[in-house]
């Protein structure tokens, strides 16, 4: 929760690729698949990693998003990994090798290693095919599919709202920072204390997130006029998908019974 | 805190996506008889800006920063409900296209930072209203100290997933994302006292006047704070004392071990002894049992007090 997590551009790559011609749906559909297998893959299920991992730089390569630019941008998410770190010492099972740490002994656990390996390789993976899916839907048709699998109406019209307005409050927010830093001196190294104390500087900090609160509702509160104004009813009225055609319920269904297939193999070898 | 995809175990991660669909279908049903539907526009917009706040921040030491979660200030200016449609709307869209936080996670993530994080937050809130009043003092404190607890809350829950997980013993989670977060509650509790103070200076109406949309009645809070107080206090301490003292001398301990020994016994959470475990069960038999007694006598004065 501290640093910045976000990464603000639209990950949406407007390129020409079968991948990005897929229904909407089908890349939804599969990629939760993909992910909720990956989740149900038993540790050390190596065989079965392989494959998913094949088919998701597979995917990523016909995409056109390339295997590199999705690899890249998997590593950003990977700093959480030490949450199961400890996994490594206390798993039960025989001991690989043990050292000495101040007065404990510490083992290293064969079946902790694998564990641990098996949930980066997992989390990995799914990292990779939720960073295609969204490298290769645009987002309203991502908000389309949503519906079209049984999201709450009300959530994918808060979702498409939010989008809309997201990365002009961005800016905003972006622009009170450069403000604020324009106003203060920069500390000549990273560990020296400049300006106030802790409890001013969050002071400062919440007076912007409020100043920024204000703005934001004073906007939503315009918008809402401006759409009741041109005739908006509180019902969202989004064009709904044409049924599938056959060649991709087809894909649909073969995709589903490849995942089938790879848990079946992780969890039999 | 935002969990990835891959870390939760399976057994862990669907039944919370079950809670917090459970959980956001009531909200959504609690805050739709305040705000009109047509007022959704509101909700997505402020969701956004919620996104957006979470940006500002500003260095502590070392070249770390801190900066704001947004559950408690959304809980306080919205109420509860409100707050854990905006947090979900938050949290999904991180999911989604940042890739903040798992697909399959997300269940968990909607659990620990917006319904958990709104209620507790909402809980210290009305606690401290309950206590002290409608004075702008009371309402600073409420708003440090429920952004202090909705991140402690969080961060302690997502510990307990974790380890649940198989992945950490909850003796080493539960103390180092309790201990971090405590420590960065402390900021978001700063950030949140100050823009609260800062919106109540500026406009005094939009704390004040909006209505709260389904005010939870205070015995529930209360009982949600106990609950969490309960679940933190053996934990606090290596040798819970009092609590288990007063567990033992009232042979819950052993009734709850007998009870759940038997057929749980693969259910003991990693790395926290039994004792801990028995403790926080019979703690939390307790405080349901005085809040069974609190509310039936408090029905039993209501009826009295409509006959008369």
């Amino acid at each position: 929760m501290s640093g910045t997590h976000f990464h603000f551009h639209d990950p949406y790559q407007p390129l020409e690729s079968p991948i990005h011609r897929l229904d909407p749906r089908v890349k939804l559909a599969l990629a939760l698949g993909f992910i909720a297998i990956a989740t149900l893959l038993p540790p050390g299920a190596w065989l079965a990693y392989g494959l998913l991992g094949g088919t998701a730089w597979g995917v990523a390569h016909v995409s056109g998003l390339g295997v590199r630019r999705v690899l890249r941008r998997s590593v950003l998410a990977l700093p959480f990994v030490l949450a199961a770190l400890p996994v490594i010492f206390t798993a039960p099972g025989p001991a690989w090798w043990t050292f000495p740490l101040g007065p404990w002994w510490i083992s290293v656990r064969a079946e902790g290693v694998v564990r641990f390996v098996s949930v980066l390789l997992k989390s990995w993976l799914s990292l990779q095919i939720a960073l295609v899916l969204v490298g290769t839907t645009a987002f309203p048709d991502l908000l389309a599919a949503m519906r079209a699998l049984g999201v709450p109406r009300f959530l994918v019209m808060t979702f498409g709202l939010m989008w809309r307005y997201l990365f002009l409050l961005v800016d905003e927010a972006r622009r009170m920072l450069q403000a604020r830093e324009a106003r203060s001196v920069p500390p000549e190294a990273p560990s020296q204390r400049v300006g106030g104390t802790l409890a001013w500087r969050a002071q400062v900090t919440g007076r912007m997130v409020g100043t920024l609160f204000l703005r934001t509702l004073e906007r939503g509160e315009r918008i809402y006029m401006a759409m009741v104004a041109r005739g908006y009813d509180g019902e969202a009225r989004v064009g709904s998908l044409p049924p599938l055609p056959r060649g991709e319920r087809i894909l649909l269904a073969g995709g589903w019974l490849f995942l089938i297939g790879v848990l079946i193999l992780g969890w039999a070898f | 805190m935002h969990i990835p995809d891959g870390f939760l175990s399976p057994t862990v991660a669907l039944p919370l996506w079950g809670v917090s669909a459970g959980m956001g279908g009531y909200a959504l049903r609690r805050a739709s008889r305040e705000l009109t539907e047509s007022e959704a526009p509101v909700i997505g917009v402020v969701a956004a800006g919620i996104f957006a706040a979470q940006m500002l921040n500003f260095p502590i030491a070392g070249g770390t920063s801190g900066h704001l979660l947004g559950t408690a200030l959304a809980t306080m200016l919205f109420g509860p409900w409100v707050a854990i449609l905006i947090m979900t709307c938050v949290l999904s869209i991180q999911a989604l296209i940042f890739q903040d936080g798992g697909l399959i996670a997300l269940g968990a993530n909607i659990f620990n930072m917006g319904i958990l994080g709104a209620l507790v937050a909402y809980a210290v809130q009305q606690t401290f209203r309950g206590l002290l009043g409608d004075r702008p003092g009371a309402r600073y404190a409420a708003a440090f100290a429920s952004g202090w607890a909705a991140v402690v809350m969080g961060a302690l829950a997502t510990a307990l997933e974790l380890s649940l997980s198989g992945l950490t013993p909850a003796s080493v989670a539960l103390p180092a994302m309790g201990g971090i977060h405590a420590l960065i509650g402390i900021v978001e509790g700063l950030i949140t006292m100050s823009a609260v103070a800062f919106l109540a200076a500026v406009r005094r109406g939009l704390l004040a006047e909006r209505p709260v949309a389904g005010r939870v009645p205070l015995w529930i809070a209360g009982l949600a704070l106990t609950l969490g107080l309960t679940l933190l206090a053996p934990l606090a301490s290596s040798d819970p004392d009092g609590l288990e003292r007063v567990a033992r001398d009232l042979g819950l301990i052993q009734a709850e071990r007998s009870l759940w020994n038997a057929p749980l016994s693969d259910y003991v959470i990693p790395g926290l002894p039994n004792q801990a475990l028995a403790t926080i069960l019979a703690g939390m038999l307790g405080a349901l049992l005085a809040f069974g007694l609190v509310v039936a006598f408090t029905m039993r004065r209501r009826r009295e007090g409509g006959s008369s």
